[in-house]
């Protein structure tokens, strides 16, 4: 460490140092560092390489969305329609500007301007809470529709809003009512305790929390407005009176053009059903696995003893073979498989398609909203430090880290919105 | 080179500053001392703890399963004693979960993080001359993230056990009443702690290298921990997202993997084993860097093909992603896919088989002393390469039809992972233990327990072959009675095996009763670490190292006088012009 020039710690103030080295640590700098550049360079690096595990992480879930939907694009598409584009496009829009903020931010920490800086980090605080209000009210909306994961989902054409459900927003609201309240008293009891610097950080953190609620108000407006395009292209369908009155603008028509959808699935059901069916006679087309009659005869006579199941499974299969090359049980066969394939169409499969999209919908959405949640965690971190003036030029590593990060959950955001909200 | 003195015309290099009075272990005392510390030597020395415990666990539960194969219609578990512990459970229940948490607690717990979290965490900033890992904080938490994950593997043992083999494969994970969500918590944890151990390394090995550490100067046990973090940093996530899929899939049926909800069990595994082959070599990478070093140092010779080694691993690490469709031949993926991926296969044994070569020929015409870890390294060329081998046989199309699921993938994992990666852990401990613990161990003891786990090793897992390719499939808790010489040769080397670990250990632990104290160079070798004392100081390093040539051991000369390696220079009449401050060779004790 004595080998590096310790120039660049002129500037700084200088402490106490503990482990007794010969020469001046800032208190910024960590014991193992040896300059400032240094440990903004491995603590920049360290965010890149962060960043790049949070996309590969995020990477399994487009995967997985790029094989289901092109699997069923007719009901990525369909469902797609239930999702409302104006929430989406407005929390597009509120993400995006608070990018922008935050990258202010980074740029006011190096010039010092820490008034501007904490005010910065508090507006981007205010979009993230904004993003999170208007995700609650769709996330509320669906819930209370049914239109859940595949295993939960509920939703019925017919009766698309249940009534008498839990009231799943009041849920959502609860723990930011608490902590909004919590903050509250905070302040005024740092105001009246005279605690200067805990009051200067309970205003804009109480200013952050209301934000919460502005998003829940706005989401709840711009809801009857409706998403566009079934709102006019459907509206024909629409027979009056089926819906009660605060819905009108998301799902106008949405019970009609889901029953659509559900038609469409239906019919590409039954081409689905069709080329399994062709596949497998296919496979058994006379003449192709016949065993020669030596084969059998031996499989035969070893099957003889009863105590040897996996032979006895064989030989029946052997025959059946024999039997369906030979034209024997042919369309027997045949009615047997399509009917089993029908059958399990039938059963299994389809009341879980729409299923998987919300599936898909809720683990991308959801986890980028817990990414959110964390950096809301950080950024509170973020404010305070800031309030504290702790960032100088040559130190103001964490707000660019966090600006990182913040930037990155605000793409992801960017790539959900088409994908999830704008399918046609 | 053992015997000798310092040639005419040459002296002993002035070290030049004193033996630090107190070392990384006496500088603060008191269990508390430990649990927040933020020195990467105490944290690798908890892991180094942490992982034994979970190998001892692991290995337990081996030898549980390899107790109940002894006789055809399973032994151990039929014994009335686990009818008093496990009522509800029938023995082939008990045999399911112990395989499954044998596997699981192996994988996850023990072997990726065994050289690289315990071993790499105290070597790697010694050995590059840094001061500590560039976040101190994030390598401390990432050991509680460890902890964290091994609670939720023993809650698991304790709820209800866990019987889905340690890939989780779908949809029997998603239905079997176990404790899936316990387990794959656990091992979404542990991969977090993975991943920061390995953004830990890239960043520290990037930007705390001193002045002269250029990266062809790192020595290769470097380079291995280099391209194991990128892996453990590109990989481990995906693994995080398909566990936490499949959490979902368990408690709401999101349809993705459970074919009951039109999901695809396909997808789970292209998802698991997109993450597991490259663990496989998380797993084995670091082993190869602690060849090299070990190779060199105890044949004290230049190793061969330094840039060859240090690119292979990186090779490694990048080819290892392309390949994992190799576990899934017989999965139904479509006979393009399935060439395509045994076409790569095939290139990624290139690399591996070009570290073999460079290994034998460093030690080909080196002054080779045969100690302790030198044992186990030779050990590890041998078994490895069968078990890289027979990797062959496994990515060609047509055997693996034959092979998969059979004891001969279990023989072709166990030779790689026990004979390749913790062999060479075994190597490893006893090559560096005198520089962790300052204390020399019994050298004829460390032999002994070398040729024990190297003749139980071979005993337990060569019939296993042959095993598999007459086709006795895996996972199965007994078996035709054709089979029962052959299982009962494998259970017979298993114990051996254990006694070898066993004598290890012991030979271990006395030497930090009993053994005499470390010179701060035991081995002549010329890396960094051993430029500091043994046990190295708090800071490891009074002064900043001066980076030199790590595999230069002409000026490195064993002084039977003092009985130590010495480093020496050519007698000068004049002072030199550069100080003697600079040299890095410590007084040993
Ligand atoms: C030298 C190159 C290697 C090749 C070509 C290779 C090839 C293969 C193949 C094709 C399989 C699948 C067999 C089957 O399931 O039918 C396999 C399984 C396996 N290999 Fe390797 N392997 C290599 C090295 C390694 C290494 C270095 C490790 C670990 C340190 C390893 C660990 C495993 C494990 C754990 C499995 C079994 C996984 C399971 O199904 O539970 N392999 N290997
Ligand atoms: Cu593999």
């Amino acid at each position: 460490m004595a080998t590096t020039d310790a120039g660049h710690s002129a500037t700084a103030d200088h402490s106490a140092d503990s482990h007794g080295h010969d020469h001046d640590h800032p208190s910024y700098l960590a014991h193992h560092f040896d300059t400032p550049e240094q440990q903004f360079d491995s603590g920049k690096l360290g965010m890149w390489i962060f960043l790049v595990t949070e996309v590969l992480f995020f990477s399994g879930m487009f995967c997985a969305y790029a094989i289901y939907r092109s699997w069923r694009p007719d009901v990525f598409e369909g469902c797609s329609q239930f999702l409302n584009t104006k929430l989406g496009a407005i929390n597009t829009g509120v993400l995006l500007f608070s990018s922008f903020t935050m990258a202010w931010a980074v740029r006011a920490s190096q010039l010092e301007q820490h008034k501007k800086t904490a005010a910065l980090i508090a507006s981007t605080l205010c979009c993230a809470m904004i993003f999170l209000g208007v995700k609650a009210i769709e996330y509320s909306h669906k819930w209370t529709m049914g239109l859940l994961p595949a295993g939960l989902f509920t939703y019925d054409p017919s009766n698309p809003h249940p009534v008498g459900g839990p009231n799943y927003l009041a849920y959502i609201c609860a723990p930011f009512a608490v902590a909004t309240v919590g903050i509250f008293i905070w302040l005024v009891v740092s105001f009246l305790r005279g605690a200067k610097f805990q009051f200067e950080c309970a205003k804009p953190i109480l200013v952050v929390f209301l934000c919460f609620f502005v998003g829940v108000g706005l989401g709840t407006i711009l809801e009857s407005g409706g998403s566009e395009s079934h709102g006019t292209e459907h509206a024909a369908h629409v027979e009056g009176g089926e819906h009660d009155s605060h819905a009108e603008g998301e799902h106008a028509g949405e019970g009609e053009h889901a029953a659509e959808s559900h038609e469409q699935e239906a019919a590409t059901e039954e081409t689905a059903e069709a080329a399994p069916t062709e596949a497998i006679a296919g496979l058994v087309a006379p003449g192709t696995m016949v065993s020669s009659d030596n084969e059998l005869d031996v499989i035969k006579r070893l099957a003889a003893d009863t105590t040897n199941t996996g032979l006895q499974g064989e030989l029946a299969a052997r025959q059946a073979q024999n039997d369906m090359a030979n034209g024997a049980i042919t369309y027997h066969v045949y009615d047997d498989v399509s009917a089993t394939v029908a059958a399990a169409e039938e059963n299994v499969m389809r009341k879980s398609r729409a299923g998987v999209f919300f599936s898909i919908y809720y683990c991308m959405t959801g986890v980028h909203a817990i990414h959110i949640l964390a950096g809301i965690g950080v950024l509170i971190w973020l404010l305070v430090r800031a309030l504290r003036q702790d960032f100088n030029k040559n130190y103001f590593g964490p707000v660019d880290y966090v600006g990182l990060y913040w930037h990155l959950v605000d793409l992801i955001w960017i790539y959900l919105f088409p994908l999830m909200y704008l399918i046609r | 080179m053992s015997v000798g003195s310092v040639p005419a015309g040459y002296e002993v290099k002035d070290p030049g500053y004193p033996t630090p009075e107190e070392n990384y272990l006496t500088n603060s005392r008191g269990l508390l001392t430990w649990v927040f510390t933020l020195d990467h030597k105490r944290i690798g020395v908890m892991y180094l703890v942490g992982v034994s415990l979970a190998f001892l666990i692991a290995g337990l539960l081996a030898l549980g399963i390899r107790l109940h194969l002894f006789a055809p219609d399973g032994w151990l578990f039929n014994n009335e004693f686990f009818k008093w512990l496990a009522p509800d459970k029938a023995p082939n229940d008990i045999y399911n979960q112990v395989f499954t948490l044998h596997g699981a607690i192996m994988v996850f717990l023990f072997i990726i993080p065994s050289i690289p979290a315990a071993l790499g965490n105290f070597l790697v900033p010694v050995m590059l001359g840094a001061k500590d890992v560039a976040f101190p904080r994030l390598n401390l938490s990432s050991f509680f993230l460890w902890v964290a994950g091994a609670v939720f593997f023993v809650m698991a043992l304790l709820a209800s056990g866990l019987d889905t083999g340690w890939t989780f494969y779908t949809p029997y994970s998603t239905t079997t009443d176990t404790s899936v969500i316990l387990a794959t918590s656990g091992a979404f944890i542990l991969g977090f702690s993975s991943i920061f151990t390995g953004l830990n390394f890239i960043v520290t090995i990037n930007t705390m290298r001193p002045p002269g550490m250029t990266w062809f100067r790192m020595p290769l046990f470097l380079w291995a921990t280099y391209s194991t973090s990128i892996i453990q940093v590109l990989a481990t996530p995906v693994l995080g997202i398909t566990l936490l899929l499949l959490i979902a899939e368990r408690t709401m049926h999101i349809g993705i993997f459970d074919p009951e909800y039109n999901g695809d069990p396909v997808t789970y595994q292209h998802f698991f084993w997109f993450y597991s082959h490259p663990a496989v070599y998380i797993m084995i990478l670091p082993a190869f860097g602690v060849i090299s070093e070990l190779i060199s140092v105890h044949s004290h010779k230049r190793i061969f093909g330094y840039r060859f080694i240090a690119y292979s691993s990186i090779a490694i690490a990048l080819l290892g992603f392309l390949v994992w469709g190799h576990h899934m031949f017989t999965a139904g993926m479509g006979s393009m896919t399935t060439i395509i991926f045994s076409a790569l296969t095939f290139t990624v044994s290139v690399p591996s088989a070009i570290k073999v070569f460079n290994w034998l020929a460093t030690m080909y015409k080196g002054a080779i002393t045969m100690t302790t870890p030198m044992c186990y390294a030779i050990a590890f060329i041998f078994l490895f390469t069968i078990g890289g081998l027979t990797g062959l046989h496994l990515g060609t199309l047509a055997t693996d039809m034959h092979l998969h699921d059979t004891y001969f993938v279990v023989a072709h994992f166990h030779y790689v992972m026990v004979g390749g990666t913790l062999v060479a852990f075994l190597g490893a401990v006893f090559h560096w233990w005198p520089k962790m613990f300052g204390r020399m161990y019994n050298e004829l003891g460390g032999q002994i327990s070398a040729v024990i786990v190297f003749l139980g090793f071979n005993l337990t897992f060569l019939p296993q072959f042959v095993l598999g390719s007459r086709g006795m499939p895996r996972r199965y808790a007994t078996y035709d009675p054709e089979f029962a010489g052959l299982h009962a040769m494998s259970t017979w080397g298993a114990l051996l095996l254990g006694i070898g670990l066993l004598v290890a250990l012991v030979v271990l632990l006395v030497s930090l009763v009993k053994g005499k104290k470390a010179p701060a160079n035991p081995w002549g070798a010329a890396t960094l670490e051993w430029a500091c004392t043994s046990p190295p100081p708090f800071y490891n390093f009074e002064r900043p190292p001066v980076v030199g040539d790590p595999y230069e051991f002409g000026d490195i000369q064993w002084d039977a006088a003092s009985e130590r390696y010495v480093k020496i220079e050519p007698k000068r009449e004049t002072v030199p012009s550069e100080k003697p401050a600079e040299s890095p060779a410590h007084a040993g004790e």
